[in-house]
Order: structure tokens, then C-alpha cells, then sequence
């Protein structure tokens, strides 16, 4: 028949698909996109979602796929833990309902029979069937087929038979002509249904027989589109770049030139994630090359020269579209470019040749670099970046400038500068209070400052009030930052501020850190300083902050502003907290929370006394991560795994994380921290309401008694709700019972300053902030860890406790582990007792500094409470009379008392 | 045989269908006693209203609306087997008659289809077994409140077409015919069980799909366009594929012309006797409904024509003269497409 009429022929045989409205194929059709994302196997939310029975957002899914241009959604729920058929049919039920989602076909996608005929039995337009094969041999085949058929589907045949997958050009010749032939001939399944899927194997990788697998898939497929009528050919495209995984660059490239020649080859639908794309026409001349080498198998050396090639864009790999004709921009666009995205692999080549180009080394930094670092900053700004992109920025940024400096030296003594052309760019100091080691955040926000034009003094951390006064007025900086995580650290900065209004200071005072507020900025620190102290909750609005500050044109009255702001905040505050009404520290312990002593029978500890882990297995940990906080410190808020697919950080998220688990990986192959541990389950009973009393050994011999103070909740409750202390959980000891407790000690922060120093060393923040931040997540999945150990086996529980992470992180086990300083026990002071007990500086080398903060950093300590109504509560406001009592019981005076309970003490 | 006959006739003329059972039934008044009739006069619950099982109390009636719709001109009648499924029928409780409502009612109307064969040898007669849309969905819930929900399973339908189809064969209807679908999927269903029997008695038996555009939105109840129904259900060598009921002939055209201009099966169309009046009552005459098919004619959009809801044998009187003087829509030479391979 001529060529005339089979293109006719083929014109009346589009493949026709339907949802609520029509998908017709042609030949003349572009590209059909099926999108992948509602599927358990290829997405990690998608399965959760399923698994949790999260159906509307797993619909959410559905429908920003359609929205996004999927043009038929692939549906699949082969997972072990999943009913599959209940999953898929629930599923396709409910996108019934959903016009919206429903308009376009599915592809009910399987490896399970029994699945892909459920989902055919609910869905009304035409269906795609993902898949069958010949692999289980003809009859069943033949059987599929037919009752597809009869189903009103279309099919997606693999390339698989009884012998195995098709993997080279002859074999998926072999298999198609006898699948094909069987199916129209003997089946009678019309033609044009047939979707071939010839498997997309990966190349490059450096496997002799691999070589071949994208061309002879691309041949393969020329061959189905000419000798087997109307059928179509698919394919899961990233398979092709499986070797370059962690390469998004080539990666991406790969997809695009693999797709080019195989879409001209005749294949015309396919699974391909749009972000995953590189526009073939942009793809680096050089780059293309080398790929097409690869997918056409045209050199021997193809892998080879890929891979060496691959090595040298590796350090943008980070892109989304990668583009290396930005190298051949102008040198000031490479320079703005290498800023904005962080890639520091061609920064030095181009720094220098802006030296030579420029009358003076320090012109670089003052033109090209901060043109460049402008840009990020209004980027920031505009949020079009994220804080973990502007810290790599400033890697790059501060690799440059390491490279200028001798230069700048050199030209100084050669041409002293005049006074008067001292340059002059605003001066930042930043400290970490005295007493507190805490540092990520000031980190970020000093390193977002540099970024935007600010030198910064970074004082570190434990700075004392007086050195930070002395460098402050030696320097003559333009602004101090100040930071703390505990909460002695909130009265060290009240202190500053009042010693800067004693010294006549003017500078503003900037307040940040996870334990500072606006509350107690504008209510404790505000009313000491009469110049601007803004308290920063993130370090992305520091820079703004900042700039109001400091700009001659708007600083007074953005003071003015605050000032008045806070003054405000501090009336209602104050006022509100007059309403309030305490009871005294009596009857708040008359209104104690009394448990039924008499019917209870404490569950005596398997193990009691102390016991010591040393260079503890980190690997062990990895599970017990909670990474949501690791993101917050970031400045990414969300919950994690859901912060992965976030809209809007989402994929900055997903790249922090890629690169938080290289570092992890390398801590855990280099053995770079060492986590070690101590804790102790003792004898103890409730002692005049609010102390614990607890044996250090059974042995009435050698016991040792110590005891531990706790504060009780003293606002005014509503009816029938207690007021709460720690001592609650313990029975009493009139009651004749034996109760027990614990305490522990974890600490991952060995190794933490070394590491992060290298780091430092290297200029290189980023990971600097990246090694602290995960030795804090490690410390805390420790302290997750060693509880969890504690109550099935060492105390021994809950030995039939089965929790999975994400309840362990909701805190769904029984007994509760409190740590001084946090809310149901603020006072730090007790650290001290349990270092008694534990013995814990001598024996792991935790130490505490003055303001009780530990040391190292990335530790964590508290308190075992086993009953089963032991829960986490906040203390909140107390009196005076009871901040007197307490002080009277732990045999300190007042003063130092109300010191360290200032926080939580009631201004009425 | 009737296979044969009935392609060979499509190709030469437009064919008539019959009109609305239901709205001649009306005439005759029927009360509980006539609907139990001598069979079901100690059935427990009223049966008032199941017109399908009038087939066996008052099977005169039915046999004369039949021929009153031949002598006006009708090639091919429905059966009176509307609701005939276990599922429909669950209503009055009468699942257990469900085969022989449907045996008897494709027997009676082939009777009278011969009858009139015999006289008019130059015009056969057909029947067409009518096979309704239940009165359950199955791509939707009833429910809002739990929209995962669903009244009836894929699986049940297709027990229930199946038993249906099957006793229409059994009792000698020509064709079948699947109509007033407005959840394809249950129309699916039907077909899925139809292609079980084929395979099963090693038979062919044309099958007609009718679907119902519910309103001027132009989609089925379920949802679907015009085109992505006829796709949904494509998958069939079917006789003919159309529209039927909800809206008045006016109404249908333009639905009528994405089917005739995208499938390559015949035609049908049977739309209601215009929209109902405030009364619920269909008062388009038949000259008014006549004028307006006459410009399916025109524009040689059908193969089958004739009326549902509110059509009279004097709507099809007038239907069947005016395509007298018409071609048929013009079909795609056969096999060409397979031809190709």
C-alpha cells in the first residue's frame, strides 16, 4: 500500500484515550507527558500520604500534576505495606469525584493483576494499563490482554518475555513483533492501543555491555514505528542517567539529548519529570558533545571522556537548568553569577583576571564582588533566594576575598592610604552572651550580613559583657548583634543594654536567638537602652532590619517607630499579665496533681545504679534524626518529610539536605564525632510536695541521698486542673511505696569545634553551621535513642513498646524526659545536681560553663520519670514566695534564686 | 440472518426506532390491581409503576403499543425492558422474575416485528433488547458527604447486564441495545457482559449504545464530554453509538455532531418530544419535533432516528415520512483501517 495511505490509515487511528474529556494521539501530537508523581514507588510523599490515609492531599498531588500539564496521571500503590487494591480503587474513587483531576485519563499502573483489574473496574474513560509482558508466558498474556480489552483500555506492553527483559536491539525486535503479532492477531486488541515500553536501561556505565542501551533502545523504537502499525513506543526516561546520579547537570542533559533522538525516532509518550530537562538547543556546545558521544555510542572513550567531563560541571550541579554558556558572559555576569548560585569552581581564575584588570586589588571586592553580593541581597529580599543558597553565596564571596587579600596588603604598604579614603563600609559586632555557646544562628546572621555589604566582627562565643563594650568602642562599630539560646543568657543581655546606656552608647542593639522574644525585648531590654534594640527572630529579616538601622535617612524614624512599637507591646503585655491571678506556693501544693498512690505498684528497674556508653555507634542514631528542627535552623520552617515537597523551600530544602547528608555520611565514614553518654535509674520517693529524693545505691550501706528541687505551676487553674510539678510524677514517700527515677547525660559534640573549624578555615560557613547543626540533631537522637533503651531494657517498662520514629518525635511512649531549662523545669541550677549524681564531667567530659550552659554544645541532659501519667508541661509564671521557698530548700540566697528563675518570676 | 439484514439496511436508509413505551402506557391508566394482573395480585408490596413487568401481567398492551409503533413506521422496537435487572428490579423485590420479564418481553416483540415482516417483506422489521441504565451508579456515590463511596460494583452490574442480555437473546431480539447511559461506566459494564456471552455462546449480536447528554453543559451525569464518551465505550464493534432522552431534539444537535464527525459506527438518535412543560408534560408536536430532525437530515449527522420521553407513534409517523426522502449518513467503507495492516 503506498506510503499515502498508511499515513491515512494512521490519521484514522490515532490512540484515543478519555477521563471527563477526550486525549486523542496522532502522529502529528507532541510529546504526551504522563505525570509520575502519584506514585508510591517514585514518590516518598505520595506514600506516605497513602500510607496515612491522607487521602485529600494525596488528591492535591493528583491535581497539581494536571494542573502542572500531565496529560495523563500514572497511578500506582505497589508497595509492601499497602493493601494495593483497597489503595488503588479508594483512590481512583475519590479522583472521580474531583473533575478537576478527573478529566484526564489514567494509567493505572501495576505490576499485580489483581490490582490493575480493580482499578479498571471503577474508573469510566479509557484507561492506560501499566503493564503486562510476556514474562509469565503467552496464556496469561493473552488472557490480560483480552479482559483489557473487554475493559475499554489501552496497554503498555514491556519488553520482557519468559527468557527475561529485552536489553539489547535484536531482543526487543523479537519481543515486540511477538507480542504485537499475538495481540492484534490473536486477540484482536486494536493496534493503536499498544504502547511499547522497550526499557530504558542506563549508559555510562562502564560497562562494556551497556554501552549500546540508549541507541539501541532508539533504534528499536525507529524499528516498532515502521514495522508494527499504530503502535506507540514509552519509556521511564531517567533511567538513561542512572550512572550520573548526583550530576542533575549531565544528568539533565542526558534526558534532553536522549529524548531528542528518541522522540524523532518515533517514541511519543513517556514518564519524564519536566524539572529534570535541559532545552536541547541549550545544552553547552562542549557538553552535548560529550553526551551524544554516550547516547549514539559514537566513540569508544564516550564514558571516559563523559565522566572526566562530568567532573568539571560537578560543582554547579546544584542547578536546576545549567547552562555553562554562562562562562563566555562578561567577566562582571560570571562573577554575579558564581555569587547568586554559589559556585566557587571558576571564582578564583575569575577574580584574578578582574585584578589585573582593575587599578587596585580592593576594587574588586568594592565593584565586582558586592555588584554581584547586591544582587543576592535583593534576592534575599525579594525571597527569591533561601538562607542556605546565601550562605553559600558567601562561601564564594569569601573565597574571593581570602584570594584579594595578600594583593590588598601588598598595595597598602606600597601606597599607604590618606585617612580620609579609608574605606568605610558599616561595622557589625556579633556575639554569643557570656555563659552560652550557642552560635548556629548568630553564624547565619553574620554570614547573611557579609553578604550584604556589612564587615562583621564576629566575637564568637562566652563573651563577656566587658569585652564586648571594649572591642564595641576600640572598633567603633555601627551596630551590635547579640545572641543566646538559654535562658541566662536573656538576663546578660538586659545587662549589656543597661551597661551600654551607662557608657553612653548609641549604637543600636540588635536581640536574637531561640530564646529571645519580642516580649522580652521590648518588656526587659528596650525599657534599659534609649537607643533602637530591635529583637530579629530570623536571620532573613536581619538584613532589612539592618539597613533601616543604619541608613542616615530613615534610622530616626524607624527608632522612633520601634521604640514606640515596643512601648506598646509592653503596656498590653504587662497589662495582660495583671489579670492573671497566682496562688500561693500552698495552695498551689494543695492543689497538687494527685495520682492514686494507693493502687500503684512502681515497675522497679532492671538495672539500677549508673552505667557509662563510650564511642557510641553513630550509625545507630541515624534513625532516631529529627530533622525538622535541623531545617528551622535554618530558617526553613516546616515539618520534615513534608518540608521536601514544600511549594516554596521546598527544593532549597531538598538540596540542604542532600548536602547535610553527604556531611553526615562523611562524619559517620571518618568517625568525625564521638558521642558518648551516662545515666543512672535510682531509688526515689516525693519529700514535702515538691523535692525527689533519690539513692544512689540500694545498698543502705553506701547510699548516698540526693535531692532534686522542682517548681510547681502557681497561676490560678481552672476548676479541677492541678498545678503541676515534677514531684507529682513520684509517689510520696508517706505512701509507703517505692518509686524510682532517673537522670542522664548524652553529648555528640566531640569533634563538633574541630571539624566545624576546618571548615571555618577553608572559609567555608556553610558547612562550618552544617557540622554544628547536625551534631545538636545528633545529640537530641541520642537523648531519643538512649530513652528509648532506658524503658524497654535498662529500667525495662515498656519492653513491648513499638514506636516508629515519627512517634518517638510526637513523643507517643510512656514516661517523659524533662531537661533543666526547659519549660517544666526552667531552673539550670539542677544541672548541677545531676552532674553530682553522675558524676558526668569526670566521667563522659561534659562540663557545664558558668551560665550552666554544657559543653560541648551538642549535648543534652534530664530527668527519667517512668509513670504513666508522667507528662511534659510548662511551668510558666511563678511568685516571689515561692522563688523565697525554693532558695530556702536548696540553701542559696534569694538573690541568686531569683537570678536564675528571673524569667519565669511574675512581675505583679 | 438479522446481522446481515441489519447492516445492509443501515447502509441503504435511515432507520426508524420506535418512541416512548412509557408515555402510551400512560394512556391506558393502569391501576395496582392491572399491574399485579392474575400473577402477583398476593404480592406483598405495590407494584404500581414497574412498567417492565406489565410484559407478563398486560402483555396485550405491550404487544399493541409495539405494533401501533410499526404500522406508524418504526424499522425497530425496544422491548419493554427498561428496568429489567436484578438491581432495577429490587425495587418492587422482584430480582427473581428478572429473566423471564426479559425472555417474554423479546418474545412477544419479535412476534410482532415477524408478523409485520411477513406483510411488508421489502421493510424487515427488528428488535432491539432494551437494557437501561439501572438506577445505581457506579463512578459515583450517592453520598455527598463520602464521595469514595459507591451503591453498586463493577462486578455486580455486569452480573446483572449479563443475566439480562442473556435472556433477551434467548427470546429473539436482533440486536441489543444500551441506553440511556448516563454513568459510563455502567454502560461499560453491559458491554463487558455482552463480550462475555459473545465469547461464551460463540455468538455476534449487533449491540446500539445510547448515552445521555444530561444538559445543556453537554456532558453525561457521570461527567464526560461528548467525545470522551464515545471513546470510553469505543472499544466495541458496535452498530451504532448516539444519544437519547434528557434534552429535546433541538438541544441534541450539537452532541450529535461531535459523534457523527469522530466515530466511525453508525449514528443514533432518539431525543425527547422537546423539554418537559412546568407540568412535566411533553407537548412538542410531532410536525415541531419532525422540523427539527429534519436538519440532523440535512446535515446527514444519523443513520438511526426516533423518539424517547413524550414521542407518540404520531411523533415516529412523522419522523418515518420525512426520512423517507433522505440518504443516510454516509459510513465508512468497512475494514478499511484493518485493511491497512
Amino acid at each position: 500500500m503506498s506510503l499515502e495511505s498508511i499515513a491515512k490509515a494512521k490519521r484514522l487511528r490515532p490512540l484515543k484515550l478519555s477521563g471527563l474529556e477526550p486525549l486523542v494521539v496522532t502522529p502529528e501530537s507532541n510529546f504526551v507527558n504522563v505525570g509520575e508523581r502519584t506514585n508510591v514507588a517514585g514518590s516518598r510523599k505520595f506514600l506516605r500520604l497513602i500510607n496515612e490515609e491522607k487521602f485529600d492531599e494525596a488528591l492535591d498531588i493528583a491535581r497539581d500534576q494536571v494542573e502542572g500539564g500531565a496529560q495523563i496521571i500514572d497511578v500506582n500503590m505497589d508497595d509492601g505495606l499497602i493493601d494495593g487494591k483497597k489503595a488503588m480503587v479508594t483512590f481512583l474513587n475519590l479522583i472521580a469525584a474531583e473533575p478537576d483531576i478527573s478529566r484526564v485519563p489514567i494509567m493505572i499502573d501495576s505490576s499485580k493483576w489483581d490490582i490493575i483489574e480493580a482499578g479498571l473496574q471503577v474508573v469510566q474513560g479509557k484507561c492506560v494499563v501499566n503493564s503486562i509482558s510476556l514474562k509469565e508466558g503467552e496464556s496469561e498474556f493473552i488472557d490480560h490482554a483480552k479482559k483489557i480489552k473487554r475493559y475499554g483500555a489501552a496497554v503498555i506492553v514491556m519488553a520482557f518475555d519468559e527468557v527475561g527483559q529485552a536489553d539489547n536491539y535484536e531482543r526487543r525486535l523479537e519481543i515486540t513483533k511477538r507480542s504485537y503479532d499475538i495481540l492484534v492477531n490473536q486477540v484482536k486488541f486494536p493496534p493503536e492501543d499498544i504502547i511499547f515500553d522497550l526499557n530504558i536501561f542506563p549508559v555510562a556505565t562502564g560497562m562494556e555491555e551497556h554501552r549500546l542501551n540508549a541507541i539501541d533502545f532508539i533504534e528499536a523504537t525507529r524499528w516498532v514505528k515502521e514495522n508494527l502499525p499504530y503502535a506507540h513506543v514509552s519509556g521511564g526516561v531517567s533511567n538513561v542517567s542512572f550512572s550520573f546520579r548526583g550530576n542533575n547537570v549531565v544528568r539533565e542533559a542526558m534526558h534532553s539529548v536522549f529524548l531528542y533522538h528518541a522522540i524523532k525516532a518515533g517514541m511519543n509518550i513517556g514518564i519524564v519529570n519536566p524539572t529534570m530537562l535541559e532545552i536541547y538547543d541549550d545544552i553547552p556546545k562542549d557538553l552535548l558533545e560529550h553526551v551524544e558521544d554516550v547516547i549514539l555510542d559514537r566513540r569508544d572513550d564516550a564514558t571516559e571522556r563523559l565522566l572526566d567531563f562530568a567532573e568539571s560541571v560537578k560543582g554547579s550541579a546544584k542547578e536546576r537548568t545549567v547552562d555553562l554558556s554562562w562562562r563566555e558572559e562578561p567577566l562582571q555576569s560570571r562573577i554575579t553569577r558564581a555569587l547568586v548560585k554559589g559556585i566557587d569552581a571558576y571564582i578564583l581564575e575569575d577574580i584574578e583576571e578582574a585584578r589585573l584588570a582593575s587599578e587596585k586589588p580592593l576594587h574588586v571586592i568594592e565593584g565586582h564582588l558586592m555588584t554581584g553580593m547586591n544582587v543576592v541581597g535583593d534576592l534575599f529580599g525579594d525571597g527569591k533566594m533561601f538562607l542556605p543558597q546565601v550562605v553559600k553565596s558567601a562561601r564564594v564571596m569569601k573565597k574571593a576575598v581570602a584570594y584579594l587579600l595578600p594583593y590588598i596588603e601588598e598595595e597598602k604598604l606600597k601606597n599607604p592610604p590618606p585617612a580620609s579614603e579609608k574605606a568605610k563600609s558599616n561595622l557589625v559586632l556579633m556575639a554569643t552572651v557570656k555563659g552560652d555557646v550557642h552560635d548556629i544562628g548568630k553564624n547565619i546572621v553574620s554570614v547573611v550580613l557579609a553578604c550584604n555589604n556589612y564587615e562583621i566582627i564576629d566575637m564568637g562565643v562566652m563573651v563577656p559583657p566587658e569585652k564586648i563594650i571594649a572591642t564595641a568602642k576600640e572598633r567603633n562599630v555601627d551596630i551590635i548583634g547579640l545572641s543566646g539560646l538559654i535562658t541566662p543568657s536573656l538576663d546578660e543581655m538586659v545587662f549589656l543594654a543597661k551597661e551600654m546606656k551607662r557608657q553612653d552608647f548609641t549604637v543600636p542593639l540588635l536581640i536574637g536567638g531561640a530564646t529571645t522574644s519580642k516580649a522580652h525585648t521590648a518588656v526587659k531590654i528596650d525599657p534599659e537602652y534609649p537607643e533602637a534594640v530591635v529583637h530579629v527572630n530570623d536571620a532573613s529579616r536581619a538584613v532589612t532590619v539592618v539597613g533601616d538601622l543604619l541608613n542616615p535617612d530613615s534610622r530616626l524614624k524607624y527608632k522612633a517607630d520601634i521604640k514606640e512599637d515596643y512601648a506598646l507591646f509592653r503596656e498590653r503585655f504587662l497589662t495582660r499579665g495583671k489579670k492573671r491571678d497566682f496562688l500561693t506556693v500552698e495552695q498551689a501544693r494543695e492543689n497538687k496533681w494527685k495520682l492514686d498512690w494507693d493502687n500503684f505498684e512502681a515497675f522497679k528497674p532492671k538495672e539500677l545504679g549508673v552505667q557509662i556508653l563510650e564511642e557510641f555507634d553513630l550509625n545507630k542514631l541515624v534513625d532516631y534524626i529529627d530533622w525538622s528542627p535541623f531545617f528551622r535552623s535554618w530558617d526553613l520552617h516546616g515539618k520534615y518529610p513534608d518540608i521536601l515537597e514544600d511549594d516554596v523551600v521546598g527544593e532549597q530544602a531538598r538540596e540542604l539536605f542532600a548536602d547535610a547528608k553527604g556531611i553526615l555520611k562523611r562524619i559517620l565514614e571518618e568517625k568525625l564525632l564521638t558521642a558518648k553518654a551516662i545515666f543512672g535509674l535510682f531509688e526515689a520517693n516525693t519529700i514535702n510536695d515538691d523535692d525527689i529524693e533519690i539513692f544512689t545505691s540500694s545498698a543502705v550501706d553506701k547510699q548516698q541521698k540526693f535531692i532534686f528541687r522542682t517548681l510547681r505551676q502557681q497561676s490560678k487553674k481552672a476548676s479541677g486542673k492541678p498545678n503541676i510539678a515534677l514531684a507529682d510524677f513520684i509517689a510520696p514517700k508517706e505512701s509507703g511505696k517505692q518509686d524510682y527515677m532517673g537522670c542522664f547525660c548524652v553529648t555528640a559534640g566531640f569533634g563538633t569545634q574541630e571539624l566545624a573549624a576546618k571548615y571555618e578555615a577553608d572559609h567555608d560557613d556553610y558547612n562550618s553551621i552544617m557540622v554544628k547543626a547536625l551534631a545538636d540533631r545528633f545529640a537530641e537522637a541520642f537523648a531519643e535513642y538512649l530513652h528509648e533503651r532506658v524503658r524497654k531494657d535498662h529500667w525495662g517498662y515498656a519492653n513491648n513498646e513499638s514506636l516508629s520514629n515519627l512517634e518517638l518525635i510526637k513523643e507517643a511512649y510512656k514516661g517523659i524526659r524533662p531537661a533543666p531549662g526547659y519549660p517544666a523545669c526552667p531552673d539550670h541550677l539542677e544541672k548541677l545536681t545531676i552532674w553530682d549524681i553522675l558524676d558526668v564531667n569526670e566521667k563522659i567530659g561534659v562540663e557545664l560553663t558558668e551560665s550552666l550552659a554544657m559543653w560541648p554544645a551538642a549535648s543534652v541532659s534530664g530527668y527519667y520519670f517512668a509513670n504513666p501519667e508522667a507528662r511534659y508541661f510548662g511551668l510558666g509564671k511563678i511568685k516571689m514566695d515561692q522563688v523565697k521557698d525554693f532558695a530556702e530548700r536548696k540553701g542559696i540566697e534569694v538573690r541568686l534564686a531569683e537570678k536564675w528563675l528571673n524569667p519565669n518570676i511574675s512581675d505583679q | 440472518m438479522s446481522q446481515s439484514k441489519i447492516h445492509k439496511a443501515l447502509r441503504k436508509r435511515i432507520l426508524v426506532l420506535d418512541g416512548a413505551m412509557g408515555t402510551m402506557l400512560q394512556r391506558y391508566k393502569f391501576t395496582e390491581e392491572d399491574f399485579r394482573g392474575e400473577r402477583f395480585k398476593d404480592w406483598p408490596s405495590p407494584v404500581q409503576g414497574n412498567n417492565d413487568m406489565l410484559s407478563i401481567t398486560q402483555p396485550e398492551a405491550i404487544a399493541d403499543v409495539h405494533a401501533k409503533y410499526f404500522a406508524a413506521g418504526a424499522d425497530i422496537v425496544e422491548t419493554n425492558t427498561f428496568s429489567g435487572t436484578t438491581i432495577a428490579m429490587a425495587d418492587y423485590g422482584m430480582e427473581e422474575f428478572v429473566y423471564e420479564l426479559n425472555y417474554e418481553s423479546a418474545k412477544m416483540a419479535k412476534k410482532v416485528a415477524q408478523e409485520f415482516t411477513e406483510k411488508e417483506p421489502e421493510k424487515p422489521r427488528f428488535v432491539a433488547g432494551a437494557m437501561g441504565p439501572t438506577n445505581k451508579t457506579a463512578s459515583m456515590s450517592p453520598d455527598v458527604n463520602d464521595p469514595g463511596f459507591r451503591a453498586v460494583s463493577f462486578d455486580e452490574l455486569r452480573a446483572a447486564y449479563k443475566q439480562q442480555a442473556e435472556a433477551l437473546i434467548d427470546g429473539g431480539v436482533d440486536m441489543l441495545l444500551v441506553e440511556t447511559i448516563f454513568d459510563t461506566l455502567n454502560a461499560k459494564a453491559a458491554l463487558f457482559a455482552i463480550e462475555e456471552l459473545k465469547e461464551e455462546r460463540k455468538i455476534e449480536i449487533p449491540v446500539m449504545v445510547s448515552g445521555t447528554i444530561t444538559d445543556a453543559s453537554g456532558r453525561t451525569l457521570s461527567g464526560q464530554t461528548a467525545e470522551a464518551f464515545l471513546i470510553s465505550i469505543g472499544h466495541m464493534p458496535l452498530l451504532s453509538v448516539g444519544f437519547n432522552c434528557a434534552l429535546g431534539a433541538e438541544q441534541l444537535t450539537p452532541y450529535l455532531e461531535v459523534v457523527s464527525g469522530k466515530s466511525d459506527f453508525a449514528v443514533s438518535a432518539y431525543p425527547n418530544a422537546g423539554l418537559p412543560n412546568a407540568f412535566g408534560e411533553y407537548d412538542e408536536t410531532a410536525e415541531e419535533m419532525a422540523a427539527q430532525i429534519k436538519i440532523y437530515l440535512d446535515k446527514k449527522l444519523i443513520n438511526i432516528i426516533g423518539g424517547c420521553c413524550g414521542t407518540t407513534p404520531e411523533h415516529i409517523h412523522a419522523i418515518a415520512e420525512l426520512v423517507k426522502d433522505y440518504e443516510p449518513r454516509p459510513l465508512p467503507e468497512l475494514n478499511e483501517a484493518e485493511a491497512a495492516i
